[in-house]
């Protein structure tokens, strides 16, 4: 005996399409457009500051790079000349920043070295929110303790490399004054840039192939032995990446330079000397007293900074990406 | 038959005698290094220090040479340099933390944290006039701040990790890059773009504009981290019981990742609260309470602590270190606000 099935219904076939839906289409477009908003305002610093900064570049041409004076006088028919230079500060940013790097590099490669591979894990835990915290400081409180805490004991050490290595021509002051040299400058951005070094090589480190690792223990290195054959190789270009990264910050730093530096518009290379540039501070300290054709020129200024500091970032950022991203 | 009963061992384990061994070692080093320090000119605590960590440094390596060798040399030497980076890394933040609470509590006090400056100056002394002023001033531009930069970053987040669109990369680039701008050049925009072409005057909303430029990148790739954390089976699975990418994001994904977008605000704030550069171009100054961001200047935390320090006097400085360490006390709780909200979402995992 059988039971007849049932007649079958087939329904008509369901139209199946990838076409988003109206709400997708809406939501895709919003955020999509607010994803631009990165280009969008790193594209209108720059038009504004040349904008601003365009009758500057206009008359001064490539001496804006080149020279050093920076004057605004009033001749006897009540015209104003202007004279604008940024070479000092330029080179001075450079030369603080590279102190700062030379400082700073080694310390944040032993430190991330240590919590990659030495700290026990408790210590790990409480020295990684450590430099975390350093990176959280605001750039102020780091102006404020290099001018009232650092700057004393740092003097101190500038007159001690200058008794033993004032011969250099780096070491050498024409006066025994120490105090806001550049010297001190690079320390305090050394600190402030420890942080982002540190956590670029840790995190370029903890990457290392376990098996390249494991396989250098099995061939008998000790802990050294495996950090230089397998560990640093590995994450150097990371190591220089972040180090670029550190540069980048460095060169934009404004307040805490501006209190442990005492800007003068000379071109100085006597790091321990009480005399030097940097961009960015001089546009605070500029910016005070400056008449519009002066604020001109510090939009110019501005405009070379932001400029700087974004191929640098750039150059970092794809040596950072590449390495990090071999690695996984 | 008798059994033996086997102890674990462990070789790797240091042995009395190893111990006895480094203390003799670092009793020694601290020896030498009174004996350094005293009998040549050096003088101050960083001098013992300094001379401590080289003397060590070279009795440990004597200690080890004869049992491991040069080879045992270098890896004792490595795991200690490492060791003082880390050390001296440490002993700044501790240096800044003790030198802001030390020198900051003497002018703290009630009338600090509850009065304005404006019937008091720098120069006055310490008890008359505070900073309440500038801490609403602060609160004021963080508020504005998140507004403009919570969203415009996690939309952004969002873009790159849902859509994921052809521009995708690009706009990873950017946003990488857009974090190294110079906190003074997002002032000069601000000035240069409104406040010298529209009627606008410096006011904690142009202020608020200006961190925000800094907030953005940060939020995006906190955000960004945290929402490729969320697991993609949700999504596909909000997407297999028919809901369209709009549902699954707001209703699933941002759901899920809620704890985390808040850690990426509150990181993205923590990276705003003590900014000063781009505020002395955008906020203007004002001793008394203004609750306006539109119109007129207002007094913010980081200003205050810069015309403090430009004022000169003991009082003036004073003011500065207390203000600071208001300003400390707000990013540290931001900072562990951070962490613990954070640390959640990963627990739950």
């Amino acid at each position: 005996m059988s039971i007849d099935a049932p007649a079958k219904v087939i329904p008509q076939a369901r139209l199946i399409t990838t076409k988003p839906r109206v709400s997708d289409q809406i939501f895709r477009g919003i955020v999509t457009a607010f994803s631009f908003s990165a280009l969008i305002i790193l594209a209108l610093i720059a038009a504004f500051l040349l904008l601003k900064g365009f009758s500057t570049l206009k008359e001064q041409g490539l001496g804006f790079i080149t020279n050093f004076e920076w004057s605004v006088t009033t001749d006897d028919a009540g015209k104003e000349i202007a004279d604008f230079g940024l070479q000092a500060m330029l080179i001075g940013t450079v030369v603080i920043s590279f102190i700062a790097l030379i400082l700073a590099v080694p310390l944040a490669v032993l430190t991330a070295l240590f919590l990659t591979f030495y700290a026990p894990e408790r210590v790990k835990k409480v020295l990684v929110t450590i430099v975390d915290l350093m990176a959280a400081f605001p750039s102020i409180l780091y102006g404020l303790w290099g001018l009232f805490i650092l700057m004393p004991m740092a003097v101190y050490w500038a007159e001690l490399l200058h008794k033993w290595l004032g011969w250099i021509p780096l070491f050498d002051v024409p006066q025994p004054i120490f105090t806001r040299s550049p010297f001190i400058a690079g320390l305090v951005l050394a600190v402030m840039i420890i942080p982002i070094i540190t956590s670029v090589s840790r995190e370029v480190f903890a990457q290392t192939p376990l098996d390249r690792v494991q396989a250098a223990y099995a061939l008998g290195a000790t802990k050294w032995g495996v950090i230089k054959a397998v560990v640093l190789p590995f994450g150097a270009n990371g190591v220089v990446g972040g180090a670029m990264l550190g540069l980048g910050r460095a060169f934009g730093e404004t307040v805490a330079v501006y209190f442990v530096l005492n800007i003068v518009f000379r071109t100085n290379f006597e790091i321990l000397f009480t005399q030097g540039g940097n961009v960015a501070s001089m546009i605070v300290l500029k910016f005070g007293e400056a008449g519009p054709t002066e604020v001109g020129a510090l939009m110019a200024s501005g405009l070379i900074l932001f400029l700087l500091t974004l191929i640098v970032n750039f150059i970092a950022n794809a040596v950072v990406n590449r390495t990090v991203k071999s690695g996984r | 038959m008798s059994t033996t009963e086997v102890k674990p061992t462990r070789p790797w384990a240091a042995s009395p005698k190893d111990r006895a061994l480094t203390a003799s070692s670092v009793l020694l080093s601290v020896a030498i290094t009174v004996g350094i320090v005293l009998g040549t000119p050096m003088k101050g605590k960083l001098a013992y220090f300094f001379v401590f960590l080289l003397t060590w440094l070279i009795v440990d390596s004597l200690y080890v040479v004869r049992k491991f060798g040069a080879k045992g040399v270098r890896d004792g030497l490595a795991a200690k340099i490492t060791l003082y980076g880390a050390v001296m890394v440490s002993m700044a933040v501790f240096s800044i933390l003790w030198a802001t609470v030390s020198e900051g509590v003497a002018g703290l006090n009630l009338a600090f944290v509850t009065e304005n400056m404006r019937n008091a100056s720098f120069f006055d002394p310490i008890g008359k006039g505070g900073v309440l002023h500038a801490i609403i001033g602060t609160l004021e531009l963080i508020l504005i701040s998140i507004i403009i930069a919570v969203p415009m970053g996690i939309l952004t987040a969002l873009y790159l990790t849902e859509i994921k669109g052809k521009a995708a990369g690009l706009i990873q680039f950017l946003v990488q890059a857009m974090s190294g701008v110079p906190s003074v050049v997002a002032g000069l925009f601000i000035y240069a773009a409104i406040i010298l072409n529209t009627p606008l005057r410096p006011s904690a909303f142009l202020g608020g504009l200006a961190l925000s430029i800094l907030m953005i990148p940060t939020v995006t790739r906190t955000a960004q981290e945290v929402l490729n954390l969320v697991p993609s089976d949700l999504r596909e699975a909000g997407l297999a019981m028919g809901a369209t990418q709009w549902k699954t994001v707001a209703l699933v994904v941002l759901p899920a990742a809620r704890s985390g977008l808040i850690t990426a605000t509150i990181l993205g704030v923590a990276r705003i609260a003590g900014e000063t550069a781009p505020l002395l171009f955008t906020v203007g100054v004002f001793d008394g309470y203004n609750f306006n961001p539109f119109v007129g200047g207002t007094g913010t935390l980081p200003t205050v602590i810069w015309a403090g320090l430009g004022a000169g006097t003991p009082e003036a400085a004073q003011r500065a270190w207390s203000a600071i360490l208001i300003l400390l006390i707000v990013v540290l709780i931001m900072f562990v606000l951070a962490r613990t909200v954070g640390s959640r979402q990963f627990k739950k995992k």
